[in-house]
């Protein structure tokens, strides 16, 4: 390839961060319509480029690298801001990109009745600016050559994260929701962070590179108990951003952002850099099995897990979370087992039809908000987002209805949407590399469709159960166009990598390595297909025969099993009882009876010191001669004594 | 050149041009008084980028004049600057008129023209402290700062003005005290307070080199300060103005690791070696300590203080890790800390004016009344935490990954446990965060508060601006610092 195709990726990543320029001086006078024109096309001239890369990248498979300036250089170490255009890089840019110039356009529909709901029309410029912000800190992160900017890019997407949480900073529980749940984000993943940072620490020392060639040409002479380290440490990361066993517990939270946040960054792209790294990363992680087994197991348990919990949940955005962490355990599993293909497959689909039910949920409440009002109920406290308050919105919002089956089918595997062969290409490798977590992850889809049914019962079916949703209409175009591109894309995405033709694969084939061909086994396909439908089914049994009630219909059967559901298995209690508690319990302790206590004596002490010494030495100085004259002639018999015994 | 014109003293001796001209100004006059002290320091900055320039031409030459004579031994007057004494002078006459123009409407009445005299005493102290290569003349300078600054806090400081100012006497004088004692020996020994001299003649003092960095080191520990050292940090700074603060921070607790770096590595050697892992595990404590004392502070400045003790100890680490990629990280990193914890008194400093308190019980969802000053107070709390892109990251990084892989220290723990302060970092800075400009508006009074005025937002700007310029491009900061930390490594690293 060509620099001037290569500095395109450059221009991919700039071009945000100038609607965020253009946004910043002008975007008073611009109004909404305009800020929202000038955000939108900042991202979708990303999408351009990245799709010219593409283009280019047909020609030439092996793509690239645009160095454009040093970063730093110290000793022996030189960091570039240095880009890579590979089939990965590029198919990771196309998804950010178009998806996220989708949620652009949405956004201008949404957040425009989304800051009057919320009583501040001013903060609609901030949210497109972050957005774009966003945008472009996740191309950077898809688009490093080097694991130094990747991580500008990781922790960036983290900042936006945090900043579009918080974006209703003042609401929430007690007023403080939000922002906490912002600032739980960005701690945890600093967490995860720690682990990535201390993988980059052993990479310098043992490679001394960060660039992506230098480390994995080196990897395979590597001894195995650091390789293992490095990529122990990196899933740490993972489990971080990707929201997976044992830092999950941000994700949930995550959902106090505006649902076009959650679409985009909490569901199709900033969680799935976990997957990414480890794909990208394949090479250190192939030849450890160990590290292997790790990564596959924290995604298969991680599945399984989260899927329990989304039973359990009223919150449709809450329900449809705890559904992207169970997916992106799916992920995680298939390229810790070196099925990055399969990976990156489901990450791709997982992209169309999840941002497709985020955007649909949004479509609901927004539904929902306008039938309150309606309803002439506007100042009582009322939760759109309460599934118990939905029911029958199926006739009240057709094609939110429509678009929302398609996402919901997809998500359960449903032959032959996307999601189906995705994840059932997941579940083949998974049989013959590693059978129990095949035995998880096959559990998993069951729940998945379980919950998906009674979610799209709840919402859709039935008779409306509150005047809310009695009075519920449907979204603007603005609103249901890009929901509407989404679901064909959800659809039809399994295309992309059909059993027989593999184009997804032979398309990675370039960048990523140890790709062992897939296969399409019936047993396996069919078996999957069953459990959706299994799902679907007992889904119907359980919540469409009746009128649902305050209390969870599996919520007798099940007993206290369905209350750890509902509470999230006590994750949160566990890690305030056993680590924030102490912890801030130590700082208190640090604080009081330690600083201010025993260190801040020791200057005290000081001053009591140099007092008592002045008084004793003022003593000395007394005034009278025949102690001054003692004095001396102590002093010159000891200079005597000097001289004379001991030189 | 003519010694009076030699760019390193118009530096350092300038401030007392404007120092005289403020004398010679009416006390009642008091915008002339402060545009006389604005104006003398960013002349001052103005000399200080020049000799960058000529510098980086090399043309920038040293002056070394004959001074003073105590029998066989000679002082000189001895300056000269190389990457990182510029820097450091760079970073002084920087903050200077920054913290200046803080003062504009928190400082009045008729003290005024010895607070801005104090300022500029302060400054010529400092410079001195950074160019200064005599022992002795290091030494007069080094007394010099601390003078302005027990003023500075005795007389415009908070309720415990006193006390403060006396608890920061005490320490300082005990390290200075030490140090003097080891200027002395080494001097006696060698027949010369010149540092080149001195670090040529090392051998001569080798035996006792042990002591010898412990009574340099001490009271460069005290200025930095390291853990267990620090608590005259928290209370000089709560007590202090906000500029005397913003300068403290700023410049005040670079002179310790520059101490370290200037003197310790080059004249002791071996002592530095076999020491750095204590020191590197202080730092590594003052890291962790210093951000458990933090989070638990209800008063925003004392917050940032602990802070500091914090950030400093990612200094000290970097400094005692011996290796290139670490002490240049440690370098740019006191820069750093200068930048974004001066800029964090002066947010604080802002919001006293407006509400007499720092209590952060007594704020809380000011970003909605106040949008200029919180997104800049965002970027400043996210170059304190370290997110790449800005400046914190690079200094704390190098700092890291350099450590990490360090000989000198032996051993991963050190780097692995400073990570772990990166985390609390993030726990304290966004919980400080939160409870000023984060929830809900609680308290009535704040509903009326003004957003940044044109002055206060250039105060504020060019630290920001600088704050994504390095880190985006700190490449010419380390081609400014790297030939001299290298130099000072090779010096420690021979017996």
């Amino acid at each position: 390839m060509s620099d001037t195709q290569l500095a395109w990726v450059v221009w991919a990543v700039l071009l945000p961060l100038g609607g965020i320029v253009v946004n910043l001086v002008v975007g008073r006078r611009l109004g909404e319509k305009g800020i929202g024109a000038v955000a939108s096309l900042a991202a979708g001239g990303s999408f351009v480029l990245s799709g010219l890369l593409a283009l280019a990248l047909l020609q030439h498979p092996e793509g690239g690298i645009y160095r454009l300036a040093t970063w730093f250089n110290l000793g022996s170490l030189t960091v570039d801001w240095s880009f890579r255009v590979d089939t990965l890089s590029v198919t990771m840019m196309l998804v950010v990109s178009g998806v996220g110039t989708l949620i652009h356009i949405y956004s201008i529909g949404y957040m425009h009745a989304d800051v009057r709901h919320n009583g501040d029309p001013q903060r609609f410029r901030r949210f497109f600016i972050y957005l774009n912000l966003f945008v472009a800190a996740m191309l950077l992160l898809v688009s490093a050559n080097n694991f130094l900017v990747l991580f500008v890019g990781w922790e960036g997407v983290g900042l936006c994260s945090y900043l579009l949480i918080g974006f209703w900073f003042e609401k929430g529980e007690g007023g403080l929701g939000n922002a906490r749940a912002a600032k739980k984000a960005f701690i945890v993943n600093r967490v995860g962070d720690f682990g990535l940072l201390i993988a980059i620490f052993l990479m310098i020392g043992a490679f001394g590179t960060l660039d992506f060639d230098g480390v994995f040409a080196q990897a395979a002479q590597a001894a195995p108990a650091l390789l293992v380290a490095i990529t122990l440490f990196m899933l740490l990361g993972v489990t971080g951003k990707s929201a997976q066993l044992p830092l999950f517990v941000w994700l949930p939270d995550a959902m106090a952002g505006p649902t076009p946040v959650s679409a985009l960054i909490h569901a199709a792209t900033m969680v799935t850099a976990g997957v990414y790294l480890v794909a990208r990363s394949q090479a250190l992680f192939l030849p450890v099995p160990q590290a292997q087994a790790a990564v596959t197991w924290v995604g298969g348990l991680t599945a399984l897990f989260a899927a329990t919990i989304a039973l359990g949940q009223y919150d449709i955005k809450k329900v449809l979370a705890y559904s992207t962490i169970s997916q992106l355990g799916f992920m995680v599993a298939a390229v810790g087992m070196g099925a990055a293909v399969a990976g990156i497959f489901h990450l791709v689909t997982h992209a169309f039809f999840k941002a497709l039910l985020f955007l649909a949920a949004g479509s609901v409440i927004l539904g929902l908000e306008h039938g309150h009002e309606h309803a002439g109920e506007g100042h009582d406290p009322f939760d759109p987002q309460d599934m118990r308050q939905m029911g029958g919105l199926r006739k009240r919002m057709p094609l939110t209805f429509a678009v929302y089956l398609v996402g919901a089918l997809a998500l359960a595997g449903v032959a032959p949407l996307a999601g189906f062969f995705s994840k059932d290409e997941i579940l083949v490798a998974a049989s013959e590399r590693f059978p129990v977590v095949f035995g998880l992850l096959l559990a998993a889809a069951f729940l998945t469709a379980f919950y998906m049914g009674r979610q799209l019962i709840l919402v859709f079916f039935g008779e409306p159960r509150s005047k809310a949703a009695h009075h519920a209409g449907e979204s603007r175009p603005l609103v249901t166009m890009p929901l509407v591109v989404l679901a064909v894309f959800s659809a039809l995405g399994g295309a992309l990598n059909l059993p027989g033709l593999h184009s997804l694969e032979h398309w990675l084939e370039h960048s990523l390595v140890g790709v062992k061909e897939g296969h399409f086994v019936w047993a396996v396909a069919l078996g999957s297909l069953a459990v959706a439908l299994l799902g679907l089914g007992l889904a119907w049994l359980v919540y469409g025969r009746r009128a649902p009630t305050e209390q969870d219909a599996l919520a007798r059967p099940l007993g206290p099993l369905y209350r750890a559901f509902e509470r999230k298995w006590w994750v949160d209690e566990f890690y305030r009882l056993v680590l924030l508690r102490p912890l801030g319990w130590l700082a208190q302790v640090l604080a009081g009876p330690v600083d201010l206590g025993l260190i801040n004596s020791l200057g005290d002490g000081l001053g009591q010191g140099s007092q008592l010494s002045a008084n004793w030495l003022r003593k000395l100085q007394n005034g009278l001669v025949r102690s001054y004259a003692l004095v001396v002639m102590v002093g010159v018999v000891a200079m005597f004594a000097y001289l004379l015994w001991v030189r | 050149m003519n010694a009076w014109f030699h760019p390193l003293v118009l530096i350092t001796f300038l401030p007392l041009f404007g120092l005289a001209l403020l004398l010679l100004l009416d006390g009642r006059n008091e915008r002339s008084l402060r545009w006389v002290a604005l104006l003398t320091s960013l002349v001052t900055f103005g000399l200080a980028v020049w000799a960058l320039l000529l510098d980086r031409q090399g043309a920038l030459t040293e002056l070394s004049l004959p001074w003073l004579r105590l029998g066989r031994l000679a002082v000189r007057f001895h300056l000269g600057a190389d990457g990182i004494s510029l820097l450091m002078v760079l970073l002084t006459t920087f903050l200077m008129p920054l913290a200046l123009l803080s003062t504009w409407t928190a400082v009045q009445g008729e003290r005024l023209k010895g607070f801005l005299a104090l300022f500029l005493l302060l400054e010529v102290g400092m410079n001195g402290v950074f160019l200064a290569l005599d022992l002795v003349l290091f030494y007069i300078f080094w007394e010099f700062t601390l003078v302005p600054m027990i003023f500075l806090i005795a007389i415009w400081g908070g309720e415990r003005r006193i006390y403060a100012a006396l608890k920061f006497f005490l320490y300082t004088m005990v390290g200075s005290v030490l140090l003097l004692v080891g200027i002395l020996f080494v001097g006696l020994q060698v027949g010369s307070f010149d540092l080149p001299a001195l670090i040529q003649n090392r051998a001569t003092f080798a035996g006792a080199q042990t002591a010898l960095f412990l009574a340099f080191g001490l009271a460069f520990a005290i200025k930095v300060p390291l853990w267990p050292l620090h608590s005259w940090l928290p209370d000089a700074h709560v007590e202090a103005p906000t500029a005397g603060s913003v300068i403290l921070a700023g410049v005040l607790l670079k002179m310790g690791a520059y101490g370290f770096l200037r003197f310790n590595l080059p004249l002791f050697p071996q002592a530095s070696q076999q020491l750095a892992p204590w020191m590197a595990g202080l730092a590594v404590v003052g890291i962790l300590y210093g951000a458990g004392v933090a989070f638990a502070q209800k008063d925003w400045k004392k917050l940032v203080a602990y802070s500091s003790v914090s950030h400093l100890g990612f200094v000290m680490l970097g400094i005692f890790a011996l290796t290139p990629q670490a002490v240049s990280g440690a370098v740019l990193q006191m820069v750093n800390h200068g930048l974004s914890t001066g800029a964090l008194f002066l947010l604080v400093g802002m919001l006293y004016e407006r509400r007499h308190t720092r209590e952060l019980a007594a704020f809380g969802g000011l970003w909605k009344v106040l949008p200029v000053l919180s997104a800049l107070a965002l970027i400043v709390t996210l170059s304190s935490l370290a997110v790449p892109g800005l400046n914190g990251f690079v200094g704390e990084f190098n700092i890291l990954a350099g450590a990490f892989n360090a000989s000198a220290l032996g051993n991963v723990w050190f780097a692995g446990l400073g990570t772990v302060g990166v985390i609390l970092a993030a726990a304290y800075l966004l919980k400080m965060f939160e409870k000023v400009f984060l929830g809900p508006l609680v308290h009535e009074e704040n509903r009326s508060l003004a957003d940044l005025n044109i002055r206060e937002v250039l105060t504020l700007l060019p630290i920001v601006v600088l704050v994504v310029a390095i880190g985006i491009y700190p490449q010419p900061i380390f081609d400014l610092i790297s030939p001299a930390v290298e130099r000072l490594l090779m010096l420690a690293a021979q017996p």
